[in-house]
Protein backbone atom coordinates (compact mmCIF):
# COMPACT_ATOMS: atom_id res chain seq x y z
CA UNK A 1 0.00 0.00 0.00
CA UNK A 2 1.11 3.12 -0.58
CA UNK A 3 3.15 5.17 2.55
CA UNK A 4 0.70 7.69 3.01
CA UNK A 5 -2.72 5.62 3.63
CA UNK A 6 -0.72 4.00 5.91
CA UNK A 7 -0.03 7.27 8.34
CA UNK A 8 -3.44 7.98 8.10
CA UNK A 9 -4.70 4.80 9.57
CA UNK A 10 -2.55 5.04 12.19
CA UNK A 11 -3.12 8.79 13.32
CA UNK A 12 -6.78 8.21 12.79
CA UNK A 13 -6.44 4.47 15.20
CA UNK A 14 -4.60 6.63 17.68
CA UNK A 15 -7.04 9.31 18.10
CA UNK A 16 -9.76 7.03 18.70
CA UNK A 17 -8.25 4.79 21.12
CA UNK A 18 -7.04 7.97 22.88
CA UNK A 19 -10.44 8.79 23.20
CA UNK A 20 -11.29 5.37 24.10
CA UNK A 21 -8.56 5.09 27.02
CA UNK A 22 -9.72 8.53 28.39
CA UNK A 23 -13.25 8.03 29.00
CA UNK A 24 -12.92 4.77 30.79
CA UNK A 25 -13.69 4.42 34.47
CA UNK A 26 -10.93 5.85 36.63
CA UNK A 27 -7.74 3.59 37.11
CA UNK A 28 -8.70 1.70 40.91
CA UNK A 29 -12.38 1.55 41.17
CA UNK A 30 -13.53 -1.69 40.00
CA UNK A 31 -17.10 -2.32 39.72
CA UNK A 32 -17.96 -5.52 39.75
CA UNK A 33 -16.45 -7.19 42.28
CA UNK A 34 -19.03 -10.02 43.20
CA UNK A 35 -16.78 -12.98 41.42
CA UNK A 36 -13.69 -11.84 43.06
CA UNK A 37 -15.12 -11.29 46.33
CA UNK A 38 -16.61 -14.84 46.33
CA UNK A 39 -13.24 -16.10 45.61
CA UNK A 40 -11.02 -14.09 48.60
CA UNK A 41 -13.79 -14.39 51.46
CA UNK A 42 -14.49 -18.53 50.36
CA UNK A 43 -11.46 -19.50 48.35
CA UNK A 44 -9.18 -20.80 51.60
CA UNK A 45 -12.14 -22.78 52.60
CA UNK A 46 -12.60 -24.52 49.38
CA UNK A 47 -9.29 -25.30 47.95
CA UNK A 48 -7.12 -25.33 50.56
CA UNK A 49 -4.97 -23.11 49.04
CA UNK A 50 -3.03 -20.15 50.40
CA UNK A 51 -2.13 -18.35 46.85
CA UNK A 52 -5.32 -16.71 45.33
CA UNK A 53 -3.93 -16.79 42.21
CA UNK A 54 -2.80 -20.21 41.75
CA UNK A 55 -6.54 -21.14 42.92
CA UNK A 56 -7.99 -19.47 40.37
CA UNK A 57 -5.91 -20.83 37.73
CA UNK A 58 -5.69 -24.28 38.80
CA UNK A 59 -9.27 -25.19 40.03
CA UNK A 60 -12.38 -22.43 39.57
CA UNK A 61 -10.52 -22.10 36.00
CA UNK A 62 -8.99 -25.01 34.84
CA UNK A 63 -10.12 -25.42 31.52
CA UNK A 64 -8.36 -22.08 30.41
CA UNK A 65 -5.21 -23.91 31.84
CA UNK A 66 -5.92 -27.02 29.93
CA UNK A 67 -6.55 -25.33 26.67
CA UNK A 68 -2.78 -23.30 27.42
CA UNK A 69 -0.68 -26.52 28.05
CA UNK A 70 -2.20 -27.85 24.53
CA UNK A 71 -1.13 -24.42 23.07
CA UNK A 72 2.38 -24.70 24.32
CA UNK A 73 2.81 -28.15 23.06
CA UNK A 74 0.95 -27.82 20.15
CA UNK A 75 4.02 -24.92 19.35
CA UNK A 76 6.83 -26.41 20.16
CA UNK A 77 5.55 -29.76 17.82
CA UNK A 78 5.34 -26.98 15.16
CA UNK A 79 8.95 -26.33 15.70
CA UNK A 80 10.01 -29.48 15.92
CA UNK A 81 8.37 -30.38 12.10
CA UNK A 82 9.55 -26.77 10.29
CA UNK A 83 13.51 -26.66 12.09
CA UNK A 84 13.94 -30.25 12.00
CA UNK A 85 14.67 -31.23 8.22
CA UNK A 86 18.36 -32.38 7.64
CA UNK A 87 20.23 -30.36 5.58
CA UNK A 88 20.65 -32.07 1.85
CA UNK A 89 24.44 -30.33 1.48
CA UNK B 1 -7.10 13.64 36.18
CA UNK B 2 -6.71 11.38 33.77
CA UNK B 3 -5.83 7.72 34.23
CA UNK B 4 -1.89 7.06 32.95
CA UNK B 5 -1.51 3.35 32.91
CA UNK B 6 -4.51 3.23 30.59
CA UNK B 7 -2.84 5.79 28.15
CA UNK B 8 0.49 4.42 28.23
CA UNK B 9 -1.28 1.02 26.82
CA UNK B 10 -2.21 2.91 24.29
CA UNK B 11 0.88 4.70 23.19
CA UNK B 12 2.84 1.20 23.26
CA UNK B 13 0.04 -0.68 21.18
CA UNK B 14 0.20 2.81 18.83
CA UNK B 15 4.04 2.15 18.77
CA UNK B 16 4.36 -1.32 17.78
CA UNK B 17 1.36 -1.27 14.99
CA UNK B 18 3.41 1.44 13.50
CA UNK B 19 6.74 -0.74 13.65
CA UNK B 20 4.84 -4.03 12.15
CA UNK B 21 3.49 -1.22 8.92
CA UNK B 22 6.86 0.52 8.33
CA UNK B 23 10.05 -1.98 9.09
CA UNK B 24 11.68 -4.03 6.73
CA UNK B 25 13.44 -6.14 9.11
CA UNK B 26 11.82 -9.92 9.92
CA UNK B 27 13.50 -9.43 13.44
CA UNK B 28 12.03 -5.87 13.89
CA UNK B 29 8.30 -6.70 12.98
CA UNK B 30 8.71 -10.02 15.29
CA UNK B 31 9.93 -7.70 18.26
CA UNK B 32 7.00 -5.25 17.64
CA UNK B 33 4.84 -8.14 18.07
CA UNK B 34 5.91 -9.28 21.23
CA UNK B 35 6.02 -5.39 21.92
CA UNK B 36 1.99 -5.15 21.42
CA UNK B 37 1.38 -8.63 23.14
CA UNK B 38 2.82 -7.13 26.51
CA UNK B 39 0.68 -4.18 25.87
CA UNK B 40 -2.28 -6.24 26.34
CA UNK B 41 -0.77 -7.99 29.11
CA UNK B 42 -0.40 -4.44 30.99
CA UNK B 43 -3.82 -3.92 30.19
CA UNK B 44 -5.29 -6.52 31.79
CA UNK B 45 -2.99 -6.02 34.73
CA UNK B 46 -4.16 -2.83 35.44
CA UNK B 47 -7.65 -3.28 35.43
CA UNK B 48 -7.66 -5.06 38.57
CA UNK B 49 -6.37 -3.00 40.72
CA UNK B 50 -7.92 -1.51 44.20
CA UNK B 51 -7.19 1.61 45.68
CA UNK B 52 -4.37 0.23 48.92
CA UNK B 53 -4.82 -3.26 48.25
CA UNK B 54 -2.39 -5.52 49.26
CA UNK B 55 -1.33 -8.94 47.31
CA UNK B 56 -4.23 -11.97 46.77
CA UNK B 57 -1.63 -14.27 49.30
CA UNK B 58 -2.53 -14.95 52.58
CA UNK B 59 1.10 -16.57 53.57
CA UNK B 60 2.48 -13.57 56.48
CA UNK B 61 0.13 -11.09 55.05
CA UNK B 62 -0.21 -7.85 57.27
CA UNK B 63 -4.20 -8.13 56.41
CA UNK B 64 -6.29 -5.39 54.85
CA UNK B 65 -7.96 -5.36 51.37
CA UNK B 66 -7.50 -7.13 48.41
CA UNK B 67 -6.60 -6.98 45.03
CA UNK B 68 -8.79 -8.46 42.44
CA UNK B 69 -7.30 -12.31 41.73
CA UNK B 70 -8.87 -13.01 37.98
CA UNK B 71 -7.49 -10.50 35.93
CA UNK B 72 -3.50 -11.50 37.28
CA UNK B 73 -4.81 -15.45 36.47
CA UNK B 74 -5.57 -14.37 32.59
CA UNK B 75 -2.66 -12.62 31.96
CA UNK B 76 -0.80 -15.92 33.16
CA UNK B 77 -2.63 -18.00 30.71
CA UNK B 78 -2.01 -14.27 27.77
CA UNK B 79 1.89 -14.47 28.67
CA UNK B 80 2.22 -18.04 27.82
CA UNK B 81 0.22 -17.96 24.62
CA UNK B 82 2.59 -14.67 23.42
CA UNK B 83 5.81 -17.01 24.13
CA UNK B 84 4.19 -19.62 21.74
CA UNK B 85 3.62 -17.35 18.99
CA UNK B 86 6.64 -15.43 19.07
CA UNK B 87 8.43 -18.67 19.17
CA UNK B 88 7.14 -20.24 15.70
CA UNK B 89 7.29 -16.71 14.22
CA UNK B 90 11.25 -16.94 15.30
CA UNK B 91 11.17 -20.69 13.40
CA UNK B 92 9.95 -19.27 10.44
CA UNK B 93 12.11 -16.38 10.38
CA UNK B 94 15.51 -18.53 10.46
CA UNK B 95 13.48 -20.74 7.76
CA UNK B 96 13.19 -17.84 5.12
CA UNK B 97 16.77 -16.93 5.94
CA UNK B 98 18.04 -20.58 5.04
CA UNK B 99 15.84 -20.37 1.67
CA UNK B 100 16.67 -16.55 0.17
CA UNK B 101 19.74 -15.44 1.79
CA UNK B 102 18.50 -12.31 3.29
CA UNK B 103 16.48 -10.20 6.03
CA UNK B 104 14.55 -8.01 3.91
CA UNK B 105 10.92 -8.58 3.41
CA UNK B 106 10.97 -6.68 -0.17
CA UNK B 107 13.17 -9.17 -1.45
CA UNK B 108 10.95 -12.34 -1.10
CA UNK B 109 8.30 -12.94 -3.34
CA UNK B 110 7.60 -16.33 -4.68
CA UNK B 111 8.97 -17.70 -7.74
CA UNK B 112 8.54 -20.64 -9.57
CA UNK C 1 29.54 -18.83 18.38
CA UNK C 2 29.79 -22.01 18.05
CA UNK C 3 33.27 -22.59 19.84
CA UNK C 4 31.97 -21.60 23.41
CA UNK C 5 33.68 -19.18 25.54
CA UNK C 6 36.27 -18.10 27.69
CA UNK C 7 36.97 -19.98 30.43
CA UNK C 8 35.69 -17.45 33.26
CA UNK C 9 32.14 -17.93 31.66
CA UNK C 10 32.99 -21.79 31.54
CA UNK C 11 33.52 -21.88 35.05
CA UNK C 12 31.26 -19.25 36.35
CA UNK C 13 28.62 -21.52 34.33
CA UNK C 14 29.20 -24.87 36.01
CA UNK C 15 29.05 -22.89 39.53
CA UNK C 16 25.95 -21.44 38.72
CA UNK C 17 23.97 -24.00 37.12
CA UNK C 18 22.77 -26.18 39.91
CA UNK C 19 21.78 -23.27 42.55
CA UNK C 20 19.77 -22.42 39.31
CA UNK C 21 17.72 -25.22 38.90
CA UNK C 22 17.25 -25.72 42.67
CA UNK C 23 15.71 -22.26 42.77
CA UNK C 24 13.33 -23.41 40.04
CA UNK C 25 12.18 -26.42 41.81
CA UNK C 26 11.78 -24.19 44.57
CA UNK C 27 9.64 -22.01 42.63
CA UNK C 28 7.53 -25.16 41.18
CA UNK C 29 6.99 -26.86 44.71
CA UNK C 30 5.81 -23.81 46.78
CA UNK C 31 3.35 -22.73 43.76
CA UNK C 32 0.48 -22.71 46.32
CA UNK C 33 1.85 -21.01 49.38
CA UNK C 34 4.36 -18.03 47.58
CA UNK C 35 4.19 -16.04 44.06
CA UNK C 36 4.79 -18.50 41.01
CA UNK C 37 4.06 -21.62 40.39
CA UNK C 38 4.15 -24.21 37.39
CA UNK C 39 4.53 -21.93 34.43
CA UNK C 40 7.21 -19.26 36.07
CA UNK C 41 9.05 -21.74 37.95
CA UNK C 42 9.20 -23.87 34.58
CA UNK C 43 10.85 -20.94 32.77
CA UNK C 44 13.03 -20.79 35.21
CA UNK C 45 14.23 -24.45 34.78
CA UNK C 46 14.66 -24.39 31.93
CA UNK C 47 17.85 -21.15 31.59
CA UNK C 48 19.82 -24.40 33.21
CA UNK C 49 19.55 -25.63 29.56
CA UNK C 50 19.96 -22.13 27.87
CA UNK C 51 22.98 -21.56 30.20
CA UNK C 52 24.56 -24.62 29.16
CA UNK C 53 24.01 -23.70 25.26
CA UNK C 54 25.35 -20.40 25.26
CA UNK C 55 28.83 -21.35 27.16
CA UNK C 56 29.87 -24.45 25.96
CA UNK C 57 28.89 -24.41 22.23
CA UNK C 58 28.65 -27.24 19.70
CA UNK C 59 30.48 -29.36 22.62
CA UNK C 60 27.08 -30.05 24.62
CA UNK C 61 25.13 -29.48 21.40
CA UNK C 62 26.23 -32.27 20.03
CA UNK C 63 25.59 -34.65 22.77
CA UNK C 64 22.12 -33.50 23.77
CA UNK C 65 19.30 -35.19 21.85
CA UNK C 66 15.83 -33.79 21.02
CA UNK C 67 14.15 -37.71 22.36
CA UNK C 68 13.90 -37.64 26.33
CA UNK C 69 12.60 -33.94 26.06
CA UNK C 70 10.11 -35.26 23.55
CA UNK C 71 9.25 -38.05 25.67
CA UNK C 72 8.73 -36.22 28.56
CA UNK C 73 6.92 -33.46 27.69
CA UNK C 74 4.01 -35.90 26.11
CA UNK C 75 4.28 -38.06 29.41
CA UNK C 76 3.20 -34.62 31.78
CA UNK C 77 0.73 -33.68 29.20
CA UNK C 78 -1.11 -36.88 30.07
CA UNK C 79 -0.02 -36.41 33.75
CA UNK C 80 -1.84 -33.73 33.84
CA UNK C 81 -5.17 -34.56 32.19
CA UNK C 82 -4.98 -37.49 34.16
CA UNK C 83 -5.16 -35.99 37.42
CA UNK C 84 -7.97 -33.56 35.63
CA UNK C 85 -9.88 -36.97 34.97
CA UNK C 86 -9.89 -38.70 38.78
CA UNK C 87 -12.41 -36.81 40.09
CA UNK C 88 -14.60 -37.73 37.11
CA UNK C 89 -17.72 -38.68 39.68
CA UNK C 90 -18.57 -34.82 40.74
CA UNK C 91 -17.32 -32.89 37.75
CA UNK C 92 -14.12 -32.44 35.17
CA UNK C 93 -11.48 -30.29 37.48
CA UNK C 94 -12.73 -31.81 40.88
CA UNK C 95 -10.25 -30.90 43.42
CA UNK C 96 -11.22 -33.97 45.36
CA UNK C 97 -8.46 -33.89 47.79
CA UNK C 98 -9.28 -30.45 49.48
CA UNK C 99 -9.53 -30.82 53.56
CA UNK C 100 -9.59 -34.67 52.98
CA UNK C 101 -6.96 -36.56 55.05
CA UNK C 102 -5.21 -38.09 52.29
CA UNK C 103 -2.12 -37.28 50.37
CA UNK C 104 -1.94 -33.37 50.41
CA UNK C 105 -5.41 -32.87 52.38
CA UNK C 106 -4.92 -30.41 56.01
CA UNK C 107 -6.95 -27.65 56.63
CA UNK C 108 -6.06 -23.73 56.04
CA UNK C 109 -6.78 -21.93 59.06
CA UNK C 110 -8.65 -18.87 57.58
CA UNK C 111 -7.07 -15.75 57.24
CA UNK C 112 -3.10 -15.02 57.76
CA UNK C 113 -0.87 -17.42 58.37
CA UNK C 114 2.38 -18.84 58.28
CA UNK C 115 1.85 -21.46 55.18
CA UNK C 116 1.61 -25.15 55.66
CA UNK C 117 3.49 -27.05 52.75
CA UNK C 118 0.28 -29.48 52.97
CA UNK C 119 -2.70 -28.25 51.81
CA UNK C 120 -3.58 -27.79 48.74
CA UNK C 121 -5.10 -30.71 47.32
CA UNK C 122 -4.18 -31.65 43.72
CA UNK C 123 -3.00 -28.35 43.07
CA UNK C 124 0.85 -29.15 44.06
CA UNK C 125 0.27 -32.31 41.65
CA UNK C 126 -0.64 -29.94 38.41
CA UNK C 127 2.22 -27.79 39.86
CA UNK C 128 5.05 -30.49 39.11
CA UNK C 129 3.18 -32.04 35.87
CA UNK C 130 2.82 -28.34 34.44
CA UNK C 131 6.43 -26.97 35.45
CA UNK C 132 8.08 -30.19 34.30
CA UNK C 133 6.33 -29.63 30.80
CA UNK C 134 7.02 -25.80 30.47
CA UNK C 135 10.90 -27.37 31.29
CA UNK C 136 10.68 -29.87 28.40
CA UNK C 137 8.78 -27.99 25.81
CA UNK C 138 11.39 -24.46 26.03
CA UNK C 139 14.42 -26.66 26.07
CA UNK C 140 13.27 -28.66 22.91
CA UNK C 141 12.86 -25.14 21.50
CA UNK C 142 16.39 -23.89 22.51
CA UNK C 143 17.60 -27.53 21.23
CA UNK C 144 16.00 -26.91 17.55
CA UNK C 145 16.76 -23.18 17.31
CA UNK C 146 20.04 -23.68 17.90
CA UNK C 147 21.24 -26.87 15.92
CA UNK C 148 19.36 -24.86 12.74
CA UNK C 149 20.96 -21.23 13.20
CA UNK C 150 24.19 -21.62 11.22
CA UNK C 151 25.99 -24.39 13.52
CA UNK C 152 27.37 -26.02 10.73
CA UNK C 153 28.54 -23.47 8.65
CA UNK C 154 31.82 -22.93 10.30
CA UNK C 155 33.41 -26.09 9.99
Amino acid sequence: MRREVKVMTLAALFVLLLAAAVSLRPFGGPVETGMDDHFILNGQGETGCNNMVTSVVFDYRGMDTLGEATVLFAAVTGILVVLGRERDD
Amino acid sequence: MISLPFVAVVILACMSLAAILFKRNMIKIVMAVHVMGSAVNLFLVSLGYREGGLAPIFTGSPGGLMVLPAPQALTLTSIVINIAVVALMLSFAVSLHRRYGTMDTRKMRLKG
Amino acid sequence: MTEGRSRIVRNVTCLLAVPVMVFGLYVVLHGHLTPGGGFAGGAVMATFIALFLVSFGKDIARRLDSGPFSVSESLALLAFIGLALLGIQVTFFNNFLANSGLLFGLTVPSGANPGFLGTGGVIPLMNLAVGLEVFSGLSLILIMMYRSGGGGDND
